[in-house]
């Protein structure tokens, strides 16, 4: 089988790799490129739990193909921490306790960082309608939207 | 075993579509495609990616009129504020296709060749008499966005053939469109009954033109021409709000199925149509 060559820039870095048509992004990503933190949860863009950005574009990595990539820079929850230094929203969501299992946690992160890059100050209404497609099982969502709403304003004053 | 083909022209994605010897399926947004490759229900051999045709992604505007290339991105059609003005109705139809995520990716093409009955884009742009361009081994046809869904699943598309385009006229003036679904939540639900509404006004408030198209209640959107006959020549009174309700209930040939009955989709048919009707009489009424 003939193998894709992508390059590509994922969390700032240039990448390189070889892929097989059919695998995802989702696959090359956690099983190739061994970055574990985007998840598999529904494989079919219900769940939200494998978002990451292209271009700065909120999307599923399960409904992409990884020879899409091509030419196109990719953030993961790995990009959110600079080194030791928790991302604001990391840090708030640890404050508010908004996540118990986790799975959820790294695909609603990276939803809530695209919001607050486009819409610094949203309202409840927006942060719900936003993260409608981060499905999670554990935390009623309030602790979630909370956190979001909390990271915003620590954001907003920077 | 898949192979995958990213073309950077039309003509190009052409030849390799003739080409192809199996099932060969055409990639924009992936939204539908790919949950259709993970459950086995399509088995391309071949998946060719129009995205890296110039213009294939993006909306331009000349003199009113608008562009909209087949792979753009709800997203982007949403953030399109010149679109927002004269299109209103396409613009919350199609922003309503699934969540944020799926809006970065899913584009016009790709819900109207997916030939769902419940596809929320599809009867707006209907109602706002869009035309597609479909590129072809035997070149450019420009057809009304109506005559490309045959039946669930299906399409009237060659197997040379796929859509690079979007047009949709400057609208009339005092007109305006609406497009409202029924769910039974507000997000991330596949529509019971859609209702798009598209109508011109004459200036003491009068409906002179109407469009009204119905998704999700037949194995296609439906056109529903008496349900305009109710409406022109009247303004937006209980005779006329009462016509369009019958006609859209009469039009309705729906299945029976987990999201609702056929006397439940028939009725609730008749209230999107009024509800939709409402605003596109406001809208149009606002409107110089």
């Amino acid at each position: 089988m003939s193998k894709h060559h992508v390059s590509t820039t994922i969390n700032g870095e240039p990448t390189e790799f070889l892929c097989e048509p059919q695998l995802t992004l989702l696959d090359v990503l956690r099983d190739e490129l061994r970055l574990t933190g985007s998840k598999e949860g529904c494989s079919s863009g219900d769940c939200g739990a494998c978002s990451v950005t292209v271009d700065g574009r909120l999307v599923c990595s399960c409904l992409m193909l990884a020879v899409e990539a091509e030419g196109h820079a990719i953030e993961t929850v790995e990009g959110l921490a600079r080194g030791q230094d928790l991302h604001p929203l990391q840090r708030k969501f640890l404050e508010h306790a908004a996540l118990q299992c986790g799975f959820c946690t790294p695909g609603v992160l990276v939803a809530a960082k695209a919001l607050l890059d486009r819409n610094p100050d949203p309202t409840e209404t927006e942060v719900r309608y936003w993260l409608a497609g981060n499905l999670c099982r554990c935390t009623g969502y309030d602790k979630i939207v909370r956190a979001v709403l909390d990271a915003a304003v620590e954001l907003r004053a920077e | 075993m898949l192979a995958y083909s990213a073309p950077s022209t039309v003509e190009e994605a052409v030849r390799i579509l003739a080409g192809a010897s199996g099932v060969a399926k055409v990639l924009s947004g992936g939204t539908d495609l790919m949950v259709q490759i993970r459950s086995g229900r399509t088995k391309p051999e071949l998946i060719i990616d129009t995205k890296k045709i110039p213009g294939i992604s993006g909306i331009r505007e000349r003199d009113g009129a608008f562009v909209i290339g087949a792979a753009t991105p709800g997203a982007v059609i949403g953030e399109c504020e010149a679109l927002k003005r004269a299109w209103p109705g396409i613009v919350e139809a199609t922003n309503l296709i699934g969540s944020t995520q799926v809006q970065g990716r899913a584009s016009l093409a790709g819900n109207l060749c997916n030939a769902s009955p419940a596809a929320d884009s599809v009867p707006a742009l209907i109602a706002a008499r869009a035309t597609c361009v479909v590129a072809g081994a035997n070149g450019q046809r420009e057809v009304p966005v109506e005559s490309i869904v045959t039946g669930p699943g299906r399409t009237s598309l060659k197997p040379d053939e796929f859509i690079i385009a979007f047009h949709l006229p400057k609208p009339p003036p005092r007109s305006a469109d609406a497009y409202l679904r029924f769910i039974p939540r507000t997000e991330m639900d596949i529509a019971v009954v859609g209702a798009a509404v598209n109508v011109t006004l004459d200036q003491g408030g009068a409906c002179t033109d109407a469009r009204i198209v119905l998704g999700a209640v037949a194995p296609t959107a439906v056109l529903v021409p008496e349900a305009a006959i109710a409406l022109i020549g009247r303004k937006l009174d209980e005779t006329a709000l009462a016509g369009l309700d019958r006609a859209a209930r009469q039009a309705c040939k729906p299945i029976d199925d987990k999201r609702g009955t056929i006397e439940y989709r028939t009725k609730v048919a008749g209230v999107m149509a009024r509800r939709a009707a409402v605003i596109a009489y406001q809208r149009a009424g606002e409107r110089r």
